[in-house]
């Protein structure tokens, strides 16, 4: 696998240079499936870019040398990221993963440019002929976090850091609060909202401001672990792993963690590609595909409540049981979804309201 | 409000001040001395991973201030170079000096994510700081009690010794203080130093105070709002300190109410706003006190060169 870093992106830079004569002699070869990712982060960031860092590893271990992977890290979410694509497709990578929400419209404008290459957009929403957009149910994961949370408890106080209230963070929020919530109904869940995914030290403040107004357990959705590092430093009961185990920061107070895993929907696209069967289309599994992973659970968390907590995720992974069930009341008091009734995938993408017992 | 939560926000508030203070003193100094350095961010960065990576090998925190202080001062020493004996521009460089730190930062770094440290946490006995009033005077991590103990240095040095005068001719008039035999290169160079010096330090306040982790772009534009402030404060350094701790105020203050659950009568963008309308109403102030001269040194920015 290639890996550009800052270290090595002059060497992109000169590849990009010597295109026009290595393009010739590449076509109508019969080499590996080349394949490029690009991610908005760095591989080693403990989160986000490191899931796919480990979803592109599962690759080359499921396809050896018939796959080659060009992994791209730290790609400004703007114009840089539509050469960086660019240069992807013109080096004849036929599937290019583009792994954060911001590098959508550029997607879409390389991808015209270049039809017998395949676009795979994450999080994303603007699909085309030989672009797919994938997702993964994470708000799933929160609601095992949320029972949890329920159960452990005793201020019934949560702290939840969030980024931005875009649909994807704030189903996020009302998974975790309707399963705390349906454990203990006194729980209330304050909102933090940084306008940033990545700004650790506002991030640690949030946590400390948090903790100091009564929280005893604390939730993230920012790509790091420092409000993590804060909870284990003040002794509260703890917080949660986003995106990967972040428990080598916070030992005592590392719950369990929300695991984003990949490789099943990589290894599929590349299969499909292989036989030709490739069609654009959205994917959004969850637990029940593996894509979402429950982390190990801390030693602290007596065996009843790491059982209901399993009994949620097992229930979400059979179907049985849907985190959005009616009745939900949202956090003014009007029914939002009737008895009976659960939210399609169309209204948690339109999620702009909290439940009851969020205050943002 | 009870003294507890009260007390709480304060020390919240301190921290998040300290590392803006430190660093736009530095800057201070350097622009009272005619250079303007717009590499803080980078040079802080530069003294973030390695007082990381000093702390992570040895655990000790003193030495890993110092490498930050000697990392950062030897950064500055790049753009002492380009803009004092080869005259490029200062501006152009400062913002090269910025990106350099960024991704140096990242590099070095690389072997650093995801790994734990620990904080450097108060060194007075624990005893003294059981009471919440006693915790506001000694429950702070020595880099607090640096920053304070430096504004009062700073504004000495620079009104009351005869080196801090020199320093001063040199920024409002660096051709008059050449003909009458101050070396006004060398007063810049160690001036730039001095500035390097700070931001490292001001950037190993983000592993050792805030957040004990390395993670790119960790101090997430704070050299931005300390150059900002260097101004905002009319290059005084007391003003200085009253900036950086209402810039912390207003930042902390946002956290807490937000995380009170309940946003008082206003909603919760007008918290959000709040800094950038501070700033705004701050500056308004201040334009409006006309004290006929403009408070920037009259060589700043400018590239010394003496007739040949």
């Amino acid at each position: 696998m290639t890996l550009i870093t800052r270290r090595n992106v002059l060497r992109i830079g000169a590849a990009g240079l010597a295109l026009p004569f290595a393009g010739s002699l590449a076509f109508g070869q019969d080499g590996p499936l080349k394949i490029g990712f690009v991610n908005v982060g760095p591989k080693d960031d403990n989160g986000w870019t490191f899931g796919h860092w480990t979803g592109a590893k599962a690759l080359e271990a499921e396809f050896g040398d018939k796959v080659e992977i060009t992994f791209v890290e730290s790609v400004p979410e703007g114009p840089d990221c539509e050469r960086v694509l660019r240069e992807l497709a013109q080096q004849g990578n036929k599937i290019i993963f583009a792994t954060s929400f911001g590098f959508g419209d550029y997607v879409i404008k390389v991808a015209r440019e270049f039809p017998d290459v395949i676009f795979e957009h994450a999080t994303g929403y603007q699909r085309s002929d030989n672009v797919g957009t994938y997702n993964a149910r994470f708000h799933e994961g929160r609601a095992v976090m949320g029972t949890l949370a329920g159960h452990l408890s005793q201020t019934n106080n949560i702290g939840y850091i969030g980024s931005f209230p875009i649909p994807e963070v704030v189903m996020g929020i009302n998974a975790f609060t309707l399963a705390a919530r349906k454990i203990n109904p006194e729980i209330t869940v304050n909102v933090v909202w940084l306008s940033s995914w990545h700004d650790p030290a506002k991030e640690a403040d949030a946590a400390r401001a948090l903790i100091d107004q009564g929280a005893d357990i604390l939730v993230q959705h920012t790509d790091g672990p420092a409000a993590l590092q804060v909870a284990e430093e003040r002794g509260i009961i703890g917080g949660f792993g986003q995106g990967a185990d972040m428990s080598a920061f916070a030992p005592k107070s590392h719950l369990s963690a929300i695991i984003d895993v990949w490789a099943p929907h990589y290894i599929q696209v590349v299969k499909d590609v292989q036989a030709g069967t490739w069609v654009s289309d959205d994917s959004w599994p969850g637990i029940a595909a593996g894509e979402v992973v429950i982390g190990a659970y801390n030693e602290k968390i007596p065996a009843d409540v790491v059982a209901a907590a399993e009994a949620v995720k097992l229930g979400i992974a059979d179907g049985s049981l849907n985190p959005f069930t009616g009745p939900i009341l949202d956090n003014a008091g009007t029914e939002r979804v009737p008895a009976g009734q659960i939210v399609d995938d169309a209204g948690l993408w339109a999620m702009d309201w909290y439940v009851e017992g969020v205050k943002a | 409000m009870s003294t507890e939560l009260l007390i709480a926000v304060i020390i919240t508030l301190i921290g998040a001040s300290t590392p803006i203070l430190i660093a736009a003193l530095g800057e201070l100094v350097v622009e009272k001395s005619g250079v303007l350095n717009l590499g803080v961010e980078g040079m802080m960065l530069i003294g973030a991973v390695v007082a990381f990576a000093v702390t992570f090998a040895t655990g000790n925190h003193w030495l890993a201030i110092l490498c930050a202080a000697i990392a950062g001062s030897a950064s500055s020493m790049i753009f002492a170079f380009l803009t004092l004996t080869l005259s490029a521009n200062q501006v152009a460089t400062g913002l090269a000096l910025t990106i350099f730190g960024t991704g140096f930062s990242a590099l070095f770094g690389q072997a650093y994510t995801g790994k734990p440290i620990e904080l450097f946490r108060s060194v007075f006995p624990a005893e003294l700081a059981t009471h919440p009033v006693w915790r506001l005077v000694f429950g702070h991590s020595p880099l607090v009690y640096f920053s304070l103990i430096m504004v009062v240095a700073v504004w000495f040095f620079l009104k009351k010794t005869r080196t801090g005068l020199i320093l001063r001719a040199v920024g409002e008039n660096d051709l008059s203080a050449h003909s009458i035999g101050y070396s006004v290169v060398l007063t810049r160079y160690a001036a730039v130093a001095f500035g390097g010096a700070m931001a490292g330090i001001a950037g190993s306040c983000f592993p050792l105070l805030l957040t004990p982790q390395w993670a790119e772009r960790l101090t997430a534009g704070r050299g931005w709002i300390a150059l900002a402030l260097v101004v905002f404060a009319a290059w005084r350094p007391f003003r200085l300190l009253a900036g950086a701790y209402l810039f912390g105020l207003v930042m902390t203050i946002e956290l807490y109410t937000k995380a009170s659950g309940s946003t008082g009568f206003l909603p919760s963008e007008f918290w959000a706003a709040l800094p950038y309308i501070a700033t705004i109403v701050v500056l308004v102030l201040i334009s409006l006190r006309r004290s006929g001269q403009s408070a920037a040194p009259a060589c700043l920015g400018k590239p010394f060169m003496p007739a040949q």
